[in-house]
C-alpha cells in the first residue's frame, strides 16, 4: 500500500506548490515529481488532469520529432468584439503572452512509435480551447499537410467548443475543419480523433466526433450542450455519469476509452492495422 | 420591398423580427412558393424529426430536394415541431435526403430557421454532436448543388448542421449567429438583459454578415417584415433561389465542391 492510498489529508503544514500536487477531482495530495511522472493521472482516483499542448506532444510523439508547423497563423478578431470586461483582441493577446501558443491548437508533424503523422493537439490554456478562426485554419492547414505527404491526421481535442467572440466566423469554422477532414478521408488516409477533457459544443459537433476511429480518455467530458443548459430544458437533475466518456462509448459514439499511459502505444497499433 | 427612406434597426429589433410568431415558416414557404410538394419522412434508423422536414419539391419548374427546420404556428404545432429545435433524427433524416437528391441528380435547397439543435438529454444520448458533424462532413463533398436560405433563426450549430451550401442566402430580417444574444449576454456581460449589446456585437444581421462574406446575398422583405406579406416574401425567395439554382447548375460538380470547399476555407482568413 502506497502513501498516497491512504484517505486524502492534508499534511500538518500546508504543502508549497512546489512540492505537492493536488488532485482536483479527489483532493489528494500527490508528490509533483509523482505526478509528472504519472502524466498528471492520480494515482489514487485515476483522475486525467488536463495536459497543455505541449505536454501532450510529449506524451504521444518521438522524443525530437515533433515540428511544429503554421505557427505564424495566429487568432483573428473578425469582429473587432468587446464585451463588458475588454476587448477580445486585448484577452487573445494576453493569452498568447501567458501560454506562448499563437491558437487554441498546435500542429505539426511527428512520429509516433517511427509512424509518421500529422498531428494537432488543442489546448484548453488557450481561451478553453474555443474554436477560433485561426484554429480552423491551422487544422485545414494540418488537413492539407497530412493529404501532400500522405500521413494519418490525428487531432487531440480539448475545448469548451465555438469561440463566442468571433461570432459567425467561429462557426463556419466546423463546416471549415469538417471539410478539410473529409478530403483527408476521401484521400484514403486514416484520421484519427482523440477526445479528452472536455470536449463539447461546436468542437464536439465537428472534427472531434467525425474520426475512423474516435478515442476517448477516461471520464472525459463529452457533448453537445451544456449540463446546465439541459437541466434547464428538461426540468430534471441529469446522473453524475452523463456526458462522460464512458456514457458515450456505452451510447456509440467512441470506440475505445485509453488511458493516458497507453495511448501512445494504441495510436501506433491502430496505424499498422491501418497499413503504416 | 424595404423604404429606403426607413429606419434602420437596431440588431436587438431585427431578433424580433426574425422570431416574430406569425413570421412565415416552412410550412408557408412550401405552400406559397413549391408548385408540388412529396413529404419524405425518417431517417431509417431511429424515428421522424417533426422540427426538421423535407421531401421532393417542385419550385418554378425545377425539381429539387427541399429540407428545413419546422417551426409550429400556435402551441400545439409548436409542440409537436419542437419550437424548430431538430433532434438527431432530424439532422440524419436531412442526410439521407440529400443523399437521395445525389444520387437522383436535384439540387438541395435548405431552408434554416431554429433557435438551435434540441438541448436535450435524449438528443444527446443518440449523437446530437455526431449527426451535426456527420453532415457538415458529408455536405462539404455532396455532388449535388446545394443553395441555402437563413429565414428566420440561424441558431448556431443547429443550423449550420444543413446550412453548408455553394449559396448561402438569408432573408434582410433573418438572423444567424453562433449563440444567443441572451445566452452570449448571460456569459460574456454575466447578465442575460444585455441581450441588445450581445446582439450587436455578436454581428449578426445579414448585413453585417454580407459584410464578413459569410452570406452570398440578401433576400428583401416588405416593409414591416416579413409577416406583413408572406406571399411577396415567398415570392422573392423564389425568385432568388432560382437564379442561384439556374447558375449552380451549370457548374460542373466537380468544379462546384472544390468551390464549396474554397468558400468555407475563405472564412476567417485574413
Ligand atoms: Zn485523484
Amino acid at each position: 500500500m502506497s502513501w498516497f492510498e491512504k484517505p486524502a489529508e492534508a499534511p500538518a503544514r500546508v504543502p508549497t506548490d512546489a512540492i505537492w500536487a493536488v488532485c482536483p477531482s479527489c483532493k489528494a495530495y500527490v508528490a509533483k515529481e509523482a505526478w509528472r511522472a504519472a502524466d498528471k493521472v492520480c494515482p489514487r482516483c485515476n483522475h486525467h488532469e488536463r495536459l497543455n499542448c505541449r505536454e501532450r506532444v510529449a506524451l504521444l510523439t518521438d522524443a525530437g520529432s515533433f515540428k511544429e508547423l503554421n505557427a505564424e497563423v495566429s487568432f483573428n478578431d473578425p469582429l473587432s468584439f468587446s464585451d463588458s470586461s475588454g476587448a477580445y483582441a486585448d484577452k487573445a493577446k494576453a493569452t498568447v503572452a501567458k501560454t506562448g501558443e499563437g491558437e487554441s491548437i498546435l500542429t505539426g508533424t511527428a512520429t509516433v512509435e517511427k509512424i509518421a503523422v500529422v498531428l494537432g493537439v488543442m489546448d484548453f490554456k488557450f481561451l478553453g480551447g474555443s474554436l477560433g478562426s485561426g484554429t480552423g485554419e491551422r487544422i485545414r492547414l494540418a488537413a492539407e499537410k497530412a493529404i501532400a505527404l500522405k500521413r494519418p491526421l490525428i487531432i487531440v481535442s480539448a475545448s469548451g467548443g465555438a469561440r463566442m467572440h468571433e461570432g459567425i466566423v467561429s462557426l463556419m469554422q466546423m463546416a471549415k475543419t469538417c471539410a478539410a477532414i473529409a478530403r483527408v478521408k476521401e484521400a484514403g488516409l486514416p484520421y484519427l480523433s482523440i477526445l479528452t477533457d472536455p470536449t463539447t459544443g461546436g468542437v464536439s459537433a465537428s472534427y472531434a466526433m467525425v474520426g475512423d476511429l474516435n478515442i476517448a480518455e477516461p471520464k472525459a467530458l463529452i457533448g453537445f450542450a451544456g449540463r446546465r443548459v439541459i437541466e434547464q430544458t428538461i426540468k430534471q437533475k441529469l446522473p453524475d455519469d452523463f456526458q462522460t466518456a464512458e456514457y458515450t462509448l456505452a451510447h456509440g459514439f467512441v470506440d475505445h476509452i485509453v488511458p493516458r499511459k497507453e495511448l501512445k502505444a494504441f495510436l501506433a497499433n491502430v496505424l499498422r492495422y491501418a497499413g503504416y | 420591398m424595404a423604404k429606403k427612406t426607413e429606419k434602420k434597426l437596431a440588431a436587438w429589433d431585427i431578433v424580433q423580427i426574425a422570431r416574430h410568431a406569425e413570421r412565415p415558416n416552412i410550412t408557408d414557404y412550401i405552400r406559397l412558393l413549391c408548385d408540388d410538394f412529396v413529404e419524405l419522412h425518417g431517417d431509417r434508423l431511429f424515428g421522424d424529426d417533426r422540427g426538421l422536414i423535407g421531401g421532393f419539391a417542385t419550385i418554378g419548374g425545377r425539381r429539387v430536394v427541399l429540407i428545413g427546420h419546422r417551426k409550429g404556428r400556435g402551441v400545439d404545432e409548436n409542440i409537436e415541431a419542437n419550437f424548430g429545435m431538430a433532434s438527431p433524427e432530424g439532422y440524419r433524416k436531412a442526410m439521407r435526403l440529400m443523399r437521395l437528391a445525389e444520387k437522383y441528380g436535384l439540387p438541395v435547397v435548405s431552408f434554416v430557421d431554429t433557435p438551435g439543435a434540441y438541448p436535450g438529454s435524449e438528443a444527446e444520448a443518440r449523437g446530437q454532436a455526431e449527426a451535426i458533424a456527420h453532415n457538415l462532413e458529408f455536405m462539404a463533398t455532396l455532388k449535388t448543388p446545394i443553395v441555402v436560405v437563413v429565414t428566420g433563426e440561424g441558431g448556431s450549430g443547429g443550423a449550420l448542421g444543413i446550412a453548408v451550401g455553394d449559396r448561402i442566402l438569408m432573408l434582410q430580417n433573418a438572423v444567424y449567429s453562433v449563440i444567443s444574444p441572451e445566452g452570449c449576454a448571460s456569459i460574456l456581460w454575466r447578465d442575460g438583459s444585455k441581450a441588445p449589446q450581445a446582439a450587436d456585437a455578436l454581428k449578426i444581421t445579414a448585413e453585417s454578415l454580407k459584410g464578413l462574406g459569410i452570406i452570398d446575398a440578401i433576400v428583401p422583405e416588405p416593409a414591416g417584415g416579413a409577416h406583413a406579406d408572406p406571399a411577396a416574401t415567398a415570392a422573392a425567395v423564389k425568385k432568388a433561389v432560382l437564379a442561384c439554382l439556374e447558375a449552380l447548375c451549370a457548374v460542373p460538380l466537380k468544379s462546384l465542391v472544390a468551390q464549396r470547399y474554397d468558400k468555407f476555407c475563405a472564412m476567417g482568413c485574413r
